[in-house]
Order: structure tokens, then C-alpha cells, then sequence
């Protein structure tokens, strides 16, 4: 069983904030959800599954055509001089 | 052929986000086709939302090569249409834009999550549709709105400019009134590409043939059993018994490892899910964040206000499961279940060319009916196995229960569309008759 503490912290990691009145009803379908998924303790094994076939994609570093620099941030929210603006880290 | 295509269809079940009411189109192999895009791929100019709130106005400087394609032959993209918000749901009604019902009884949803889509080709309103499927999400509107929809193999399709949701399960596919026109719509959408490295160069180029003669058709004893309706059950039956009349061979197997294929799809989609929504921030694309605020607490309220619910559950399951402490009881555990899925199939497909059973366990529900995430995450278990395996997937009309439509699924083996078509084609020409 999860609690209510460790759902809002998923939700901290995972960058989205919660209303307090939704935190319960979070938690109650996390576990349904979470109990469903201990099926999964019946599957033998550890460690990761095998990967097939598995070779690199590249191609010749040659410059192609590609988006213009204005194309590229067209949908930012706001620009400066051709930089993106973000909200401050520090 | 060079024209104007003008859409003036009445949309009567919410099928559309964005329309265009003139659309120029050119000459090749489907000019002047009326064409509907789900709106998780991208279109140049045209706005691209994922149905959320979090896209809104987002207009693509690139298209898809899905859709370069479709230019390239001259087909009229008449818009783009409604689904579940980033292709999380099984409805169509987890929408920013409100659900979309289905054409059969406007008081059931279409299925999900290429709602729209299905709808757009049941109403008649355009004669085919793109749509894309993670676990089932064009195989269940085209069965519960009675249309043709096919997942195709992982990697047949170019996924350049799908705004990713789960990338190792998902994959764009045609959808339509019949088999003839999901065939059409699948030789144009599958040329290679080299934008997305997971494809192979293997391009469908093929006429469907209606001659099923011979083929071993495989019935799991899990896609008849316990969760699935006796009569939407009874009526895939019936189907089958119809391709044993016309020559196939019907072959009794059972899958064990479908026991935990579901819990298994929904680690694996919610983790990448998790990672790929991430982007999501108001700074590259979508409304803007307030940029005077600091970067996470702007980025929480952000997210917490404009992702839908049934997405916000989705990256924290997937947060959760992929954390310290918890990754080797799920993600790890999930991608065995992933390769004994894949294993079991192919240990079938050895002995049987194709694999028959219902697309979904009931026919449509009613709108507003399931209201508990799992419940819903339920209904996927009979399509979520051909995406953990990779395998071709059709679903095609198979009469109807209660006056709702029902689909026969056919499954084949990896890169085995033409197979998959051929079958789906001989069923849909042989009830004809």
C-alpha cells in the first residue's frame, strides 16, 4: 500500500501538482492499481529481458536540410533575440 | 487531378478539433480522397493538440511522413480529429475538447483513443483515417463503430512527427469503411523513412485477394474465456466457422502468458509515458508558463492545471514505477512478461498462419459508464498482446449484438500485413455474398 505522503511525492517528481481534495482519491486508484499490477510477481526472472537483433542506426554526418531557426522556435511561448525564454532556475 | 476539395460534412458526433473547409489537393493514387488525421500527428500549419489542454495552439513546422505521404498522392487532409488526450483512454472521453459518440448510438462511446477518427470514416464524413494504436487504440473504435481498422508490425511505419506516447508499442495505421480502402491507405503510409530508425524498409505494395484456402487460423482459449461477452464471444465464433466454410482450418491454442499481458502493458506504457510527457513544459511549444516564477513550481502548476486527469495518473503510475526501489518489481518484471508474450506468439505462429478473436471483450459502452481507471484499463486485454509482440492486427466488422457492432480480430506474423488484409478481405467478401 502506497500512502497519501508517497503519491504526493510521485506527483512532486513527476512535476504536477496536486490539489489536497484529489490526493485521496489518487491514492485509493494508485492502489487498486498498484495491487493489480503485483501479477507481475508471478513472472520468473530478473534482471532485464533479452534484446534482439539489435545494431546501430547512423548515417553519414553530412549537413541536411532542415528546420529554418525560425521554424525551429516558432512555438515558443516567448523569444529574445533567437532564444527561447524560460521561467529563472536559480 | 488537381482540385478543391470542399468539407462542409456536418460533424453530428465531435469527431473534428481542427477542420479545414477548403483543402487543395494534387494528383497520385488517392487524389482528391477526403482523409482525416488523428491529432497526435503532427501537420504543418495545421494546429496539433493531442486533444490537451497543454497543446493548445500548437501549430507544427514539419509534417509527419505519415503525412508528407499523403500529400505526395494527393489526398485532401481534411482535419484533424478528436481522441483521447495523448492517445491515454479507451473512449474518446478524456478529451480537452469533449467526448466524441459513437455514430452506431450516439449515446456510447466510439472506443478509443482514435475515437475521431472512427467516427469521422462510421458518419461518413471522410472515406478513410489515419489513426495510431499503443494497445488497441485503433483496432477498438474500429470495432465498436463497425469500421476496418489496422495496427500494423512494429517498425512498418514511419513514427516521425507521431508526438510519442509510449515509442516502443505505438504505431500509426489506416482505418476505414472496408478492407479495400485500410489496404489503399497502408501502401501509401508505408514507405520508408530515414527519420525513425526502428523502421525497416519494407514497403506494403499489394491488392488484397479473397482467398483465406488453406490457412491455419489459430483460436486462443483466453480470447473466448472468462471477462468476454457470451455473445459478442458467440458472434466471433461465428465468424470463424464463416473462414472455415470458405477453406481455412481452424486450430484450438491457448496463450498462458496473456495472464499478465495487461499488468505488463500498463508499466511499460505509463513508464514511457512518464519520460516522454516530460517535455511538456510551456517553453518550447504549447501556452506559455509565467517566466518571473521559479522553474519547477511554475512547471507543476502548469502541468497540474492543462494535463487531464487520466494523463496526470498515467506519468505518476509511470513516475512511480520506474523509481528507486521499485523498477526490478515492475519495469524489469514487465519487460520479461513483454518477451513471453512475444515468445508465445511466435512459438503459435510456427504452427498457424493467423490468429482469430474478438478486438474487445463487449461491444461499446455507454457514455460516462466507466468511471474506475482500472476497470477501464480492463477492456484492453485482447488488443495490448499484438503490441507487446509487435505483431499486424486487424479488426473488421462481424455483425452485431444488441445492435451494436461487433470486430473480429486477426493477428499475423511480424511483417505478415498482406496475410492479415488477404484474411480480413476473404471474411469481408465472403459475409457479402
Amino acid at each position: 500500500m502506497v500512502s497519501e505522503q508517497e503519491v504526493e511525492n510521485v506527483a512532486r517528481l513527476g512535476d504536477i501538482s496536486i490539489d489536497k481534495e484529489r490526493l485521496g482519491e489518487f491514492t485509493a486508484q494508485f492502489n487498486k492499481i498498484l495491487s493489480y499490477f503485483d501479477l507481475l510477481d508471478q513472472v520468473a526472472g530478473e534482471g532485464d529481458a533479452g534484446e534482439h537483433d539489435l545494431y546501430n542506426v547512423l548515417r553519414d554526418d553530412e549537413v541536411e536540410a532542415s528546420l529554418s531557426h525560425e521554424e525551429a522556435i516558432s512555438n515558443a511561448g516567448e523569444t529574445e533575440e533567437g532564444y527561447i525564454k524560460a521561467p529563472r532556475v536559480m | 487531378m488537381q482540385g478543391i476539395y470542399t468539407f462542409d460534412a456536418e460533424d453530428r458526433h465531435n469527431a473534428f478539433i481542427t477542420r479545414q473547409e477548403e483543402v487543395r489537393y494534387g494528383d497520385g493514387k488517392l487524389s482528391g480522397v477526403a482523409i482525416a488525421v488523428k491529432d497526435n500527428i503532427s501537420t504543418k500549419g495545421m494546429q496539433t493538440t493531442c486533444a490537451s489542454r497543454i497543446l493548445e495552439g500548437y501549430v507544427p513546422p514539419y509534417d509527419a511522413h505519415v503525412v508528407s505521404l499523403l500529400r505526395r498522392e494527393g489526398a485532401a487532409i481534411v482535419g484533424k480529429t478528436n481522441m483521447d488526450e495523448f492517445g491515454m483512454g479507451t473512449t474518446t472521453e478524456n478529451s480537452a475538447f469533449g467526448p466524441t459518440t459513437n455514430p452506431c448510438d450516439s449515446t456510447c462511446v466510439p472506443g478509443g483513443s482514435s475515437g475521431g477518427s472512427a467516427a469521422a470514416v462510421a458518419s461518413g464524413m471522410v472515406k478513410m483515417a489515419l489513426g495510431t494504436d499503443t494497445g488497441g487504440s485503433i483496432r477498438c473504435p474500429a470495432a465498436f463503430c463497425g469500421i476496418v481498422g489496422l495496427k500494423p508490425t512494429y517498425g512498418r511505419i514511419s513514427r516521425y512527427g507521431l508526438i510519442a506516447y509510449s515509442n516502443s508499442l505505438e504505431q500509426i495505421g489506416p482505418m476505414a469503411g472496408n478492407v479495400g480502402d485500410v489496404s489503399r491507405l497502408m501502401e501509401v503510409i508505408s514507405a520508408p523513412d530515414r527519420h525513425d530508425s526502428t523502421t525497416y524498409a519494407r514497403p506494403y505494395e499489394h491488392t488484397p485477394v479473397a482467398d483465406i484456402g488453406g490457412k491455419r487460423i489459430g483460436l486462443p482459449a483466453e480470447y473466448f474465456g472468462e471477462g468476454v461477452d457470451k455473445d459478442v464471444a458467440a458472434a466471433v465464433r461465428k465468424a470463424t466457422e464463416k473462414l472455415e466454410e470458405m477453406g481455412a482450418e481452424l486450430v484450438e491454442c491457448s496463450i498462458p502468458s496473456m495472464a499478465y499481458a495487461l499488468a505488463a502493458y500498463y508499466v511499460i506504457c505509463t513508464s514511457e509515458a512518464s519520460s516522454n510527457l516530460s517535455r511538456f513544459d510551456g517553453v518550447r511549444y504549447g501556452p506559455a508558463v509565467e517566466k518571473r516564477r521559479q522553474w519547477h513550481p511554475e512547471f507543476r502548476d502548469h502541468r497540474g492545471k492543462r494535463f487531464g486527469t487520466e494523463v496526470q495518473r498515467r506519468i505518476m503510475l509511470g513516475t512511480f514505477a520506474l523509481s528507486a526501489g521499485y523498477y526490478g518489481k515492475y519495469y524489469a518484471k514487465a519487460q520479461i512478461a513483454k518477451e513471453n508474450v512475444r515468445r508465445d506468439f511466435t512459438r503459435i505462429l510456427e504452427d498457424v498462419d493467423l490468429i482469430a478473436g474478438p478486438t474487445m471483450p463487449t461491444t461499446a459502452f455507454k457514455i460516462g459508464e466507466k468511471t474506475d481507471p482500472l476497470s477501464m484499463y480492463l477492456s484492453d486485454i485482447l488488443t495490448v498482446p499484438a503490441n507487446l509482440a509487435g505483431l499486424p492486427a486487424i479488426s473488421v466488422p462481424c455483425g452485431k449484438v444488441a445492435k451494436m457492432p461487433v470486430g473480429l480480430q486477426l493477428i499475423g506474423k511480424p511483417f505478415g500485413e498482406e496475410a492479415v488484409i488477404d484474411a480480413a478481405y476473404a471474411y469481408e467478401q465472403g459475409v457479402s455474398q
